[in-house]
């Protein structure tokens, strides 16, 4: 609806499965548009920027010194591939399917955000530039960049709400560590999405020596395809170990919803294999008609927010509405376009998933299987025992229906919000009133 | 051109500032800052005191290309409950009581919301002469090229440092009403001195065609206006008539506006 004459119109189709019966493919989709999503919805002074990193981005991908490098770092720095477990014991609650947990909660610094920012560090150093700008909310994201900057030897900044450095103080203090300087953010709502407004500030005035390095499959063009490329070995290592562990592929992918990346870094393995559902599991927070919620996709509308034309929490005049949820991985109020695409074309399913279902199946997954998952990946697990009992149903053989989830990070931040969450502090020491502030630690 | 039949409001403005020996000058504020009458009384007070152009920002929860002291009128103003459609009476209720061009600007979100061609509508209907579109280039304007040519808007889109010549060429070709030069890399907010970048970028306009360019960010004084009158049509004020109208109020506004207009005398003719 929105597209110029001159924009490619591309070869992606509006709906799915047709497309991929004659042949098609969904994979690689190279942006800057995906349908109608995606573009770049920036201001002039940044398009240069963008488009010296799309042009960088373009030949490093056919450089085989940079994906060798790439490859490199992943497999003996990050730790790669991760594995893939059979998740035994918690796929009982699931309706008797099988479930097979995708390890990123192994990766050096503990989630999948390791992928993303070793990719861009190498990609900012070639384009000769000295210095990392990041957002982060939870922490993760802040804490994977000054990694990704201490190993290269780059100066980082980090852009953190104010609100969130107070909960999260000890991966303030990480990222301090590491070298980084965390800057708190009190404009706004001081949360995720004013820290990329203020990361964003911050690039076009350093613009000539800085690289923002963005965390997650949104914003403008090449962000979202770029983050997904560097994410895309969780997917293809996920294919081969499923079709080596079983012998097929899954019938069901279950991911987590931020911004996306680590869903669209699994899905893409599997796009164009018709037979497997995707599923992208959003935060319903306190639930959807609660109004304190991250579910973009399942309620927000198409609008453009930090560069890209995507699904969005907005109110009647655009106004953006704060997005709630227990995981500060997840509490964003926008989304990666290509999920807004993947979702129009009926391509993978978006589904929210509430606080208290996504807290269930963290305890579930610490007492069955021995695994402490992150707060925002427990929302894949709560989604994937509801897509298993939903596959099973009626079924003889429920063994036969087999699911892949994206274990997308640990859970040692989230250890005080958890223990909160199920009063397992005693009253009145400063644990208790850590966990009471929704620290994660 | 498909666009000379459009009579540009805010090319008509600058070219009689122009006739007269001045420099244009293009004064900002937030609408609803801290209150809907305030702000048309504010930009009266403006166009009475020598400002040509008037520029009414609408507050965003998400404005990436301002400053602090903007950034905080804004949220003020949504804080005060502001709505989007307000604007409308803004530019009506300003447009009744004095003859300047009231473009408004906006990030993009708002204006897709209510949809483009409904607010380009009610934008023209209020008598408003276009937009300024901070975060929209030509490349993503489709809908709005449509619309604008369809209720004769003009279509202000910025330029800045970092701009390659091609795109240059495609933007100055894309805007009616003039080219908004952006002086610096960098937010809204006021500085001692004007860049040097900024008449770099008016001259690469101004070589691709652009027979109106004006010059935003970091512009908060008379001899600003001045120095830059030496190579542009216009001087955009912003940060420091918002600085003035929330410390001190409309006179405030109005004083400041004359302070700023003695510097439009252009020394040379033409430019
Ligand atoms: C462990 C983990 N999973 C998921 C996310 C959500 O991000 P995305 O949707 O980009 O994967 C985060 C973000 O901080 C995270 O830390």
């Amino acid at each position: 609806m929105t597209q110029s004459p001159d924009k490619p119109s591309g070869t992606l189709p509006d709906t799915a499965d047709a497309f991929l019966a004659a042949g098609g493919t969904l994979r690689h989709a190279p942006g800057p548009y995906f349908g109608n999503y995606g573009g770049r919805w920036m201001p002039e002074s940044l398009i240069a920027a963008l488009d010296e990193l799309a042009d960088t981005f373009d030949k490093a991908k056919a450089d085989p010194e940079f994906t060798g490098r790439v490859a490199e770092l992943n497999r003996n720095y990050s730790g790669r591939p991760s594995l893939l477990t059979e998740a035994k014991r918690f796929a009982a609650h699931a309706g008797g399917a099988r479930i097979f947990l995708k390890r990123e909660d192994l990766n050096h610094t503990g989630s999948h955000k390791i992928n993303n920012v070793l990719g861009q560090a190498l990609l900012a150093q070639r384009m000769g530039k000295t210095r990392l700008i990041a957002e982060t909310g939870a922490g993760q994201h802040g804490v994977a960049s000054a990694t990704a900057a201490a190993l290269l030897g780059l100066e980082c900044v980090v852009y953190m709400g104010a609100e969130d450095c107070r909960r999260q103080a000890l991966n303030v203090a990480r990222m301090e560590l590491l070298g980084a300087t965390v800057v708190p953010v009190t404009a706004g709502s001081q949360t995720l999405k004013d820290a990329i407004n203020e990361a964003l500030r911050d690039w076009v005035a350093n613009v000539h020596n800085t690289h923002y390095l963005l965390g997650t499959a949104a914003g403008a063009h090449p962000f979202p395809a770029m983050v997904r490329y560097f994410h895309e070995v969780i997917g293809e290592e996920a294919r081969a170990q499923i079709l080596e562990q079983t012998g097929r592929l899954p019938d069901a992918v279950c991911a987590c919803i931020g911004g996306g990346s680590n869903a669209i870094g699994i899905f893409h393995g599997f796009l164009d294999d018709r037979s497997v559902q995707l599923y992208g599991f959003e935060a319903g927070g306190e639930g959807v008609e609660s109004g304190r919620h991250a579910a973009t996709i399942t309620l927000g509308r198409p609008g453009v927010l930090h560069g890209a034309r995507s699904y969005l929490m907005q109110d009647e005049d655009g106004q953006t509405i704060e997005s709630h949820s227990i995981s500060a991985g997840l509490d964003y109020p926008g989304v990666g376009p290509e999920h807004a695409y993947l979702a129009d074309i009926g391509r993978a399913s978006y589904e929210p998933v509430t606080d208290s279902e996504a807290m269930d199946a963290f305890r579930l997954l610490c007492r069955t299987e021995g695994i402490i998952p992150a707060i925002e990946s427990s929302h894949a697990l709560a989604g994937a025992l509801r897509v298993g009992k939903r596959l099973t149903e009626g079924r003889k053989n429920p063994q036969d229906v087999i699911i892949v989830v994206s274990l997308s990070g640990r859970g040692d931040k989230d250890v005080a919000t958890a223990a909160e969450w199920f009063n397992l502090l005693e009253k009145d020491t400063p644990e208790a009133e850590i966990g009471a502030e929704g620290e994660q630690l | 051109m498909s666009t000379t039949a459009i009579i540009s409001k805010t090319a008509a403005a600058i070219d009689r500032a122009l006739a007269d020996g001045r420099t244009a000058l293009v004064g900002y504020l937030p609408a609803g800052f801290p209150d809907v009458q305030t702000t048309i009384d504010a930009a009266v007070a403006l166009a009475e005191n020598g400002v040509d152009v008037i520029e009414i920002g609408i507050p965003y929860s998400d404005p990436v290309m301002d400053g602090q002291v903007i950034q905080a009128a804004t949220v003020q103003a949504l804080q005060n409950g502001f709505r989007v459609r307000q604007v409308f009476d803004i530019v009506a209720g300003i447009t009744a009581r004095c003859d300047a061009a009231v473009l408004v600007m906006t990030y993009w979100n708002p204006v897709m919301r209510m949809g483009v061609d409904e607010f380009s509508r009610r934008l023209a209907e209020a008598g408003g002469a276009g937009l300024i579109t901070p975060d929209l280039i030509p490349d993503e304007a489709a809908e709005w090229f449509e619309a604008s040519d369809k209720y004769g808007l003009d279509r202000v889109f910025l330029v800045a440092p970092s701009t390659s010549p091609e795109r240059m060429a495609m933007t100055v070709k894309a805007s009616r009403g003039f080219v908004y030069a952006v002086s610096l890399m960098g937010v809204t907010g006021a500085r001692a001195n004007v860049s040097d970048a900024a008449q770099r970028v008016v001259e690469a306009a101004h070589a691709a065609g652009a027979e109106r360019v004006c010059v935003g960010l970091g512009v908060s004084k008379a001899e600003h206006v001045r120095e830059i009158g030496e190579y542009a049509e216009g001087a955009i004020v912003g940060t420091a008539l918002v600085a003035a109208l929330g410390s001190q109020g409309v006179d405030a506004v109005g004083r400041l506006a004359a302070e700023l207009s003695s510097g439009t005398p252009r020394s040379r003719t033409g430019a």
